[in-house]
């Protein structure tokens, strides 16, 4: 398994930022997860950005952990550096009656089209975005494919006319 | 307007805005050199871009509900689907994901068979790529010797795992099977045979004046804006970024291979262009070093739960039946967690986010597929270009629809 002390030293850099911006951290499989609280996110993809390198969104996806979870959504943003090639997970957890959380395409403009896809399978919505469109399911598309009470087969079948 | 044009749907409409100088033009879904089903939304000033809107999702097939439903061996047979052109870099990726929470050890043999035949996915991928974008340029004879050249690395690829397009050839814990007899002795005609192709790929387009002309200085993208879209592989190490995962993120024992890594500096479809043809250098050094470290050894690691036990250990051991089994019937327990593993496919960085709750089927799996991600910055790349440089760009940018609708 990976090294991880100098991934959890950019934990230790984000506490002493600012004590709310790491509600929790969790470091299996040579990975690193830190767990930010929604409000704080861009925040936080900023200063890792411009302070930390951590210069491209390799990938941004949302996931349902079921109807009966809470909070029951989850956005993993996956970080990495072109500079010194570490790679760091954020994740914020969203509940169902807001799944609310601001863009970072402020900071990373390839979020455009992962917040669009995440918006269209799993129903998050990305306070900010330029142009929060579906982007891989048609666009009068009855419900969010990607959620655990979607059925494999859908409601019934999509006619095109 | 007449009845006629009346009946063309709108999202197909030809239309004039208010200042006539402008018009949007619809480009694809069904257009040759779209590579696939992708619909571009040109706005137009004559023949100059001023905006295009990439349209895609026509090829979605809802590939990451599917894993969710299916036992994690059984999803490796979805990965093919998703970028046809390089399935053995896709196959990799998933298992490798699936190994990263199962925490198994694979042996040496399996490790080299898939740095060797991942390489050859890789020639084959760049063949394709080669020959398709020239053809969009109107070079059609690149086609057919590139084609030839795929061929041969198809049927060898046909040959270890029984498919062409659709190998499913690495599993979890390993291998499907052990390459075939008389493998080795075609893989070695094959690099005997290659370099001289690739000299007639270079004649051909390399030095061709039209070839240059079409290609320089076109869909330019500087090295931040390169870092910022999120391009990677070949697009990225055209813009001057010094990237490759396979050093960089070392995995399957990339870093005890000797090569370099081809970086061109002007970020145009040119720059691409030469960072792939140099890549086909590199991939051919990487088979040859594979094939010299090939020695006989197990292909599988020694997990009996989460392996197929072979054919023959079946007939004579009470224990391998069961647990094949069990394997087959009810699939093996993944650990809790999750993990996002990354490698280098010929387009870029193919990452898989894999996430288990315990059970035998994974409860997310998300594929970062590099076609999407070097698509979106298609808007950028192609502000301000002629229409007919948009069909260089795309192609510079070798993208598979399979892998961007999933």
């Amino acid at each position: 398994m990976a090294d991880t002390t100098v991934l959890l030293e950019y934990v230790e850099k984000l506490k002493a930022e600012n004590a709310e911006w790491v509600a929790d951290f969790k470091n299996a499989r040579g990975e690193v997860t830190i767990f930010v609280p929604r409000e704080f996110l861009v925040d936080v993809a900023w200063v890792l950005k411009t302070k930390y390198q951590f210069d491209m969104l390799v990938d941004l996806c949302g996931s349902d952990r079921g109807p009966e979870e809470d909070p029951r959504f989850e956005v993993n943003y996956h970080l990495f550096s072109t500079i010194h090639h570490n790679r760091l997970r954020l994740k914020v957890l969203l509940g169902e009656d807001e799944p609310n959380v601001g863009t970072v395409v402020t900071v990373w403009k390839t979020a455009n089209w992962h917040e669009r896809e995440t918006f269209d399978m799993v129903g998050v919505i990305f306070d900010g975005h330029p142009d929060l469109r579906r982007i891989l399911l048609p666009s009068d598309f009855d419900g969010h494919a990607l959620r655990k009470d979607y059925p494999l087969r859908g409601y019934e079948p999509y006619s095109l006319s | 307007m007449s009845v006629a044009a009346q009946n063309i749907p709108s999202q197909l409409e030809v239309m004039d805005e208010s200042l006539d100088s402008q018009m949007t033009l619809s480009m694809g879904p069904q257009h040759p050199s779209t590579h696939g089903v992708l619909r571009l939304e040109l706005k137009l000033d004559g023949e100059m871009v001023i905006k295009a809107t990439p349209d895609i999702g026509y090829l979605h097939t809802g590939m990451e509900k599917l894993f969710e439903y299916k036992k994690y061996q059984q999803g490796i047979v979805i990965t093919d689907r998703m970028d046809y052109l390089n399935p053995l870099g896709n196959n990799l990726v998933y298992v490798m994901a699936a190994e990263k929470l199962l925490d198994i050890e694979i042996p040496e043999r399996a490790q080299v068979i898939r740095v060797l035949m991942c390489e050859l996915q890789r020639i084959a991928s760049h063949m394709v790529w080669l020959g398709t974008s020239a053809l969009d340029l109107g070079a059609m004879s690149v086609f057919f010797f590139c084609f030839r050249q795929r061929e041969k690395i198809l049927n060898m690829i046909e040959s270890a795992s029984g498919g062409r397009m659709t190998p499913s050839y690495f599993r979890i814990g390993g291998l499907m099977m052990d390459l075939p007899a008389g493998f080795e002795r075609r893989c070695k005609q094959f690099q005997d045979d290659f370099p001289a192709a690739l000299d007639q790929f270079e004649t051909l387009v390399t030095g061709n004046t039209i070839w240059q002309s079409r290609t320089k200085d076109v869909g330019f993208i500087s090295r931040e804006d390169a870092i910022d879209w999120g391009l990677t592989g070949p697009c990225l190490r055209g813009s001057g970024v010094d990237l490759d995962l396979r050093r960089d993120n070392p995995y399957s024992g990339y870093e005890t291979y000797d090569f370099d890594i081809p970086i061109e500096e002007d970020g145009d479809v040119w720059a691409r262009f030469r960072v792939r043809m140099r890549e086909l250098y590199e991939s051919h050094k990487i088979v040859r070093q594979a094939l010299e470290r090939l020695k006989p050894g197990p292909i599988k690691a020694d997990a009996p739960k989460i392996v197929l036990p072979d054919r023959d250990d079946m007939r004579k051991h009470m224990d391998s039946l069961i647990h094949h089994f069990l394997i087959v019937a009810e699939g093996f327990n993944v650990p809790e967690g999750e993990v996002y593993h990354a490698i280098e496919a010929s387009k870029g960085e193919l990452g898989v986010y894999m996430k288990s709750n315990g059970g035998p089927k994974p409860e997310r799996v998300h594929f970062r597929g590099p076609s999407f991600v070097n698509l979106s910055a298609l808007p950028t790349m192609s502000e301000g270009e002629m229409i007919a440089d948009v069909v260089a760009i795309i192609g510079s940018l070798d993208i598979v629809l399979g892998e961007i609708d999933r």
